[in-house]
């Protein structure tokens, strides 16, 4: 008998069922089909116009930081400003996403655009969020070449461009939009939910900004003034 | 680190703990820091006792349904072009990992911080195959570095102090410039941050543990602050998650009820900085990602936890809470429980995983407070099964003789009432004369195991049963 037909026949020994019964079978397809939500929080139960405050707050409480402009064209001028704020290289990395590549760029000719994953030698990083959920101020970003996952944790600052549209209240709003998306039952490789740059207390306790990943992460949440 | 068993020891490894300044200075910050933040976090959520409930709900959903979710997984993986293997114990589950590693002739392997991987005793076995692993938790790469075992679940270093942490760094990282100021955390984290750099990006397989895993979608789910986990499974040819078959959750719905409690419950956080969602490999456009997923589920003793009292153990969800609210851990440390889990979940565990015979003391390393079922946050009632396991204990005889006579006589005397209310009554008056003064007891006679670590209260009033006679009477006492 394989290891897996062991494990399987053991954990069916000591619950007492055979795997054929027909109701069981039915439960749990019927539990996958309909994903109940259980308990949803109601701090984010409010208007659009409140999410996008929420979700701003929330941000904040995480230790990102975040600029809300009303039009797409401004996120140039603002990833620019962002870096020269911190003294930083005018260099930044995206990936091919067209939502960022008809970004009027050339309004920031001094500012250098790459495309492509990360090899952990850049210093700041944009990608475009899938979503933002207002209940805790997280960033959904989806893999792919649109937006590559190395984006989101080898350079030192992170930019996130979200959508104030992509802004739902919770994360059940979210899997909803990507069921829609990708299809029920299937995930993009590697989805990544982010809320606040990375960080670490196993030094006496003492809470560290930047450990492995972004030692900053800064949001661009884009119309909905 | 090392597996070896030191749990028989106990009372031993308790001993020293308490005599270890160092480790006492830390441990006095562990409750202050994880009690406040944890109750704070639950005063920001209304529904936060209701998510607890939900939770335990969806985890006795999952265990009672486990074999058809474990083959709903299995076949989503599939699908995605990733691989599942099953590893009825830890021998086995070594065997698949490093038989994965050498065909792809790894040399070094990242880390994510994984429990799993601590219980069966992963890093000694690729050392002695030759393979390199490297801890990228800061935590982990501390007391990777040092030698030891973690002692704390989601904190495995809390028991040094940042000068050892120094002394540790300038012993290894001989080639970085020997005065370089290290007094400073962050200046020890940014060292850090350096060195794993490197490490990340050159290492051949990474592997992982996994907080959850989902049957809806085939998807592997790791919580970090750090974004080293996130790193690991991300930069590396091929990416290994190492689960126990527990770790299973119908859909991402349900996964997102018990991600709201588990954050707040570990850290006081609203959510951890990085809930990373893997499924499967890279896909053929991706620019980035492992070309290969495989998944070992690990089961170790844990399908014969299902059939009894022991299944609501299996709804842990490694959150640290009950530890970070246990007077036992509070003065001991995770390293006396000796082996990898402690605290109140290592108690009743440990035994489960590698038998009453070494893990039976353990269930005694408690006060029966309660405070550690009040905290968790799938209602695991840890008190409940401590008790359990203390008779099955008794049962095998495996409790030193003197306790077992001790009860004898106790239960002989208290189940004659005529002999059981004098005998305690005049105890009661005796030990109530005798702790006056102070109200307790710093020494016992007979009682020297108990007032050595910690006093003994006084009594304060009548025997229970004298209370009980008079509360039934109407005179409130
Ligand atoms: S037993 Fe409960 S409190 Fe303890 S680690 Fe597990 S889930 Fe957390």
């Amino acid at each position: 008998m394989s290891s897996r037909d062991t494990v399987l026949a053991s954990v069916r020994r000591a619950l007492g069922v055979s795997g054929q019964e027909a109701p069981r079978r039915q439960e749990v397809a019927d539990r996958i089909a309909g994903h109940p939500r259980g308990i949803i929080p109601a701090r984010a139960d409010l208007p659009h116009a409140e999410q996008i405050e929420l979700f701003k707050r929330m941000v904040v409480g995480a230790a990102g930081s975040i600029d809300h402009l009303a039009d797409p064209s401004e996120v140039p001028g603002a990833v620019a400003a962002y870096l020269r704020a911190r003294n930083l290289p005018l260099s930044v990395l995206r990936g091919q996403d067209a939502r960022l590549a008809d970004l009027p760029w050339s309004s920031e000719p001094t500012l250098d655009v790459w495309i492509g994953p990360s090899d952990g030698k850049q210093l700041a990083g944009l990608s475009h969020a899938f979503a933002g959920v207002a209940e805790s101020g997280t960033a959904i970003m989806v893999s792919g070449p649109d937006n590559p996952s190395t984006l989101n944790l080898l350079p030192d600052h992170h930019l996130i461009l979200v959508r104030a549209r992509d802004v739902v209240g919770t994360y059940e709003e979210a899997w909803d939009r990507l069921r829609a998306a990708y299809g029920p039952g299937t995930m993009p490789r590697t989805v990544n939910w982010i809320t606040g740059p990375s960080r670490s207390a196993d030094i006496e306790q003492t809470l560290l900004l930047g450990a492995h990943g972004p030692r900053s992460l800064h949001i661009l949440l884009v119309g909905g003034v | 680190m090392s597996v070896q068993i030191t749990s028989p020891r106990f009372k031993d490894n308790a001993r020293h703990a308490l005599d270890d300044a160092p480790l006492q200075a830390a441990l006095s910050k562990v409750g202050p820091g994880f009690i406040g933040r944890r109750t704070a976090a639950r005063d920001l959520l209304p529904e936060f006792d209701a998510l607890r409930d939900s939770a335990r709900d969806i985890k006795n959903h999952t265990l009672a349904h486990l074999d058809l979710y474990l083959e709903r997984f299995e076949a989503k993986v599939k699908e995605a072009g990733g691989h599942v293997h099953f590893a009825v114990d830890a021998a086995e589950a070594r065997e698949i990992v490093t038989r994965i590693c050498r065909d792809r002739g790894a040399k070094t392997v990242t880390k994510g911080k994984s429990m799993v991987s601590e219980e069966i005793g992963l890093n000694d076995h690729l050392v002695a195959c030759g393979i390199e692993p490297v801890e990228t938790d800061l935590g982990e790469y501390l007391i990777q570095i040092r030698g030891e075992a973690p002692s704390h679940i989601i904190a495995p270093a809390i028991h040094l102090n940042k000068d050892q942490v120094e002394a540790d760094f300038r012993r290894v990282h001989t080639h970085l410039p020997p005065e370089r100021n290290l007094t400073e955390p962050t200046a020890l984290l940014a060292e850090a941050r350096g060195e794993l750099r490197a490490k990340f990006l050159a290492a051949d397989v990474g592997i992982t543990g996994a907080n959850f895993l989902v049957a809806e979608t085939g998807t592997s789910i790791i919580v970090t602050n750090e974004g080293n986990g996130d790193l690991t499974q991300t930069l590396p040819g091929t990416h290994i998650v190492l689960a126990s078959l527990e770790k299973l959750v119908p859909t991402l719905e349900d996964v997102s009820q018990l991600l709201r409690v588990l954050a707040r419950s570990a850290t006081g956080q609203e959510m951890s900085v990085y809930t990373t969602f893997s499924t499967g490999p890279r896909r053929p456009q991706d620019l980035d990602g492992p070309g290969e997923y495989h998944v070992v589920i690990l089961d170790n003793g844990r399908s014969a936890m299902l059939a009894g009292q022991l299944r609501e153990m299996l709804r842990c969800i490694r959150c640290g809470a009950c530890m970070n609210h246990c007077p036992v851990y509070h003065a001991v440390g995770g390293h006396a429980y000796g082996w990898v889990y402690p605290g109140p979940m290592g108690a009743v565990l440990t035994p489960s995983l590698i038998g009453i015979e070494k893990g039976a003391n353990l269930p005694n390393a408690s006060t029966f407070c309660g405070r550690c079922e009040e905290v968790c946050p799938v209602r695991i009632p840890l008190p409940k099964l401590m008790r359990h396991w203390r008779e099955k204990e008794f049962e095998r005889h495996l409790t030193p003789a003197p306790v077992r006579y001790g009860l004898g006589i106790w239960s002989f005397v208290a189940r004659r009432g005529w002999l059981y209310r004098p005998a305690t009554d005049l105890a009661m008056r005796l030990l109530a004369m005798a702790g006056r003064a102070k109200g307790r007891f710093a020494s016992l006679p007979l009682a020297g195991g108990w007032t050595k670590v910690r006093d003994f209260p006084a009594p304060q009033g009548g025997t229970f049963q004298a209370q009980w006679k008079a509360r039934k009477s109407g005179r409130a006492s």
